[in-house]
């Protein structure tokens, strides 16, 4: 059985770790207070303090290339070394059309480079950094770039509307010798829960009510979590940081007291309640505002959720090269103290949700 | 539609990659092959690097077609950092806040669709303030 077990903890062959790291999350700010205002006269009790709102110019290919452009800067790193883009999201402007050609194009990676867009709700961008750990661990690449952005969908007065954010993070992938974090090992745990989705050509997804708890959520990300210590030989009091996929405050908080973890291990990488919900982004812009102010030696957990439904999970180790890093590019904090707040008028009229022919 | 010319452009609209002069060292935004400054063959790419100030600008009321998600909006005349001035929209900014000499940074952002919600979406530079770091 313990044989069993450690065969299913993924390690490369060849150390890896991550290389450069970016963040990016859009000017305007809609508080929840507005969307009760307009929807329930105001009642009930808010599921977070605000959500970030993509301008009118702005989309997931935008965005991604604003943070991979800050990951690059990181790394310090000529982009032709770059063998592959990938953008995890379920907001592409595109239904058939790569977003990674667009930002592997403006970041001057072109051409010898894979791309690829990739699709699994929330956790579409930490799939894309499992493969990119594969791709550079294996040795078919010196680097690669793994992004998670969103520019999530709300239907109007639905409870998805108040937390619906926009923002994500993009992970450059490179050798453990050239890394400000390693990866320590990694882990997925997937199955077939139908808890949210939409459907071909739905503008507005669909969920489960309250089966996107137990069922969903918390059965997968304290599953990743709490497989990931058991195959790592880790304790909860072993990571300086943890952050948890984060559709809500209260999610992440009762998953972590679950797996043992205190607020003080999850609260530098909770930002959901200033930026919202950025799905894909999520996890990994939790991530990024860690990496911000982490320490060498610091070991960090990550854990994503994507609704259909599956968790990655990630063991990280912070290095030397951390701080010199960090300075390199505008910081998680930055993007989140950059604000413009916006009433429900103007989020209508920048979320394409009046009706103009 | 225009695939061709937007398929042409799109290394100087979404990075900035003009031309830097092999006998002058003037660089040169937007590629034209021939330095403006001593009138020698000038081909090689430069990545500018996105940073320059407002030169002059004006607020767009009544957009031309295509342009009217982002009404009002300031066009400025941006002069960069290595020299060359160029037209470009302005993002992420209050409209009553732009001033000559004010710094700004070059973002990618989708400029508009070619035609209906059918047609290719185009990508291209715009300038917003240069983004407020903790750290500066």
């Amino acid at each position: 059985m313990a044989e069993e077990l450690a065969r299913q903890l993924m390690k490369p062959s060849r150390p890896v770790g991550i290389a450069g790291y970016g963040a990016y999350v859009p000017r305007f700010r809609l508080p929840a207070s507005e969307v009760a205002r307009v929807w329930t006269g105001g009642d009930g009790a808010l599921p977070i303090k605000e959500k970030a709102v993509p301008g009118p110019d702005e989309d997931v290919a935008t965005m991604s290339i604003e943070a991979a452009r800050n990951a690059l800067s990181r790394a310090d790193l000529d982009p032709t070394r770059i063998r592959a883009v990938w953008v995890g999201s379920e907001s592409h402007p595109y239904a058939v059309k790569p977003t990674s050609t667009l930002v592997a194009e403006a970041l001057g990676i072109v051409p010898h480079t894979l791309a690829a867009d990739w699709q699994f709700a929330c956790k579409a961008g930490t799939e894309a950094m499992q493969a990119a750990i594969g791709l550079v661990g294996s040795g078919m690449a010196d680097y690669a770039l793994a992004i998670g952005m969103d520019t999530a969908q709300g239907r109007p007065g639905d409870a998805l509307e108040y937390t619906a954010g926009a923002g994500g993070a993009a992970y450059l992938l490179g050798p453990a010798e050239d890394a400000l974090a390693v990866i320590e090992g990694s882990y997925s745990f997937v199955t077939d829960t139908p808890d949210f989705w939409r459907r071909q050509h739905a503008k507005y997804p669909e969920h489960g009510q309250r089966f996107t708890g137990e069922p969903a959520y918390f059965k997968h990300v304290t599953g990743a979590a709490q497989t990931y210590m058991e195959l790592a030989g880790a304790k909860p009091a072993d990571f300086d940081y943890v952050v948890l996929h984060q559709p809500n405050l209260k999610f992440p908080q009762r998953a972590a007291k679950l797996c043992g973890f205190t607020d003080a291990q999850i609260k530098t990488g909770l930002l959901v309640g200033e930026i919202g919900n950025t799905y894909a982004g999520c996890a990994m812009i939790g991530l990024s505002a860690v990496l911000d102010v982490a320490e060498p030696g610091n070991r960090i957990l990550l854990v994503s959720f994507g609704s259909g439904a599956g968790s990655d999970a990630f063991g990280l180790r912070v290095t030397d090269r951390v701080r010199e890093r960090q300075a390199r590019a505008p910081k998680t904090r930055d993007y989140i103290a950059r604000r413009t707040v916006i009433d429900y008028a103007v989020y209508a009229r920048l979320r394409e949700k009046l009706v103009l022919k | 539609m225009e695939i061709s010319r937007h398929w042409r452009l799109r290394q100087q609209r979404y990075g900035l990659v003009g031309e830097v002069c092999p006998h002058c060292d003037a660089k040169i935004f937007p590629p034209r092959d021939v330095c403006p400054s001593c009138s020698g063959e000038a081909k090689t790419p430069y990545v500018f690097s996105g940073k320059g100030e407002v030169y002059s600008y004006t607020i767009v009321h009544d957009p031309p077609e295509g342009f009217e998600a982002n009404a009002p909006y300031a066009v400025a005349l941006v002069k960069l950092d290595e020299g060359p001035i160029l037209t470009s929209q302005l993002t992420d900014v209050e409209l009553a806040e732009v001033k000559i000499g004010q710094r700004v940074e070059m973002v990618t952002r989708k400029l508009r669709e070619d035609g209906d919600e059918r047609g290719m979406l185009v990508y291209g530079y715009k300038f917003r303030p240069t983004l407020a770091t903790a750290g500066a």
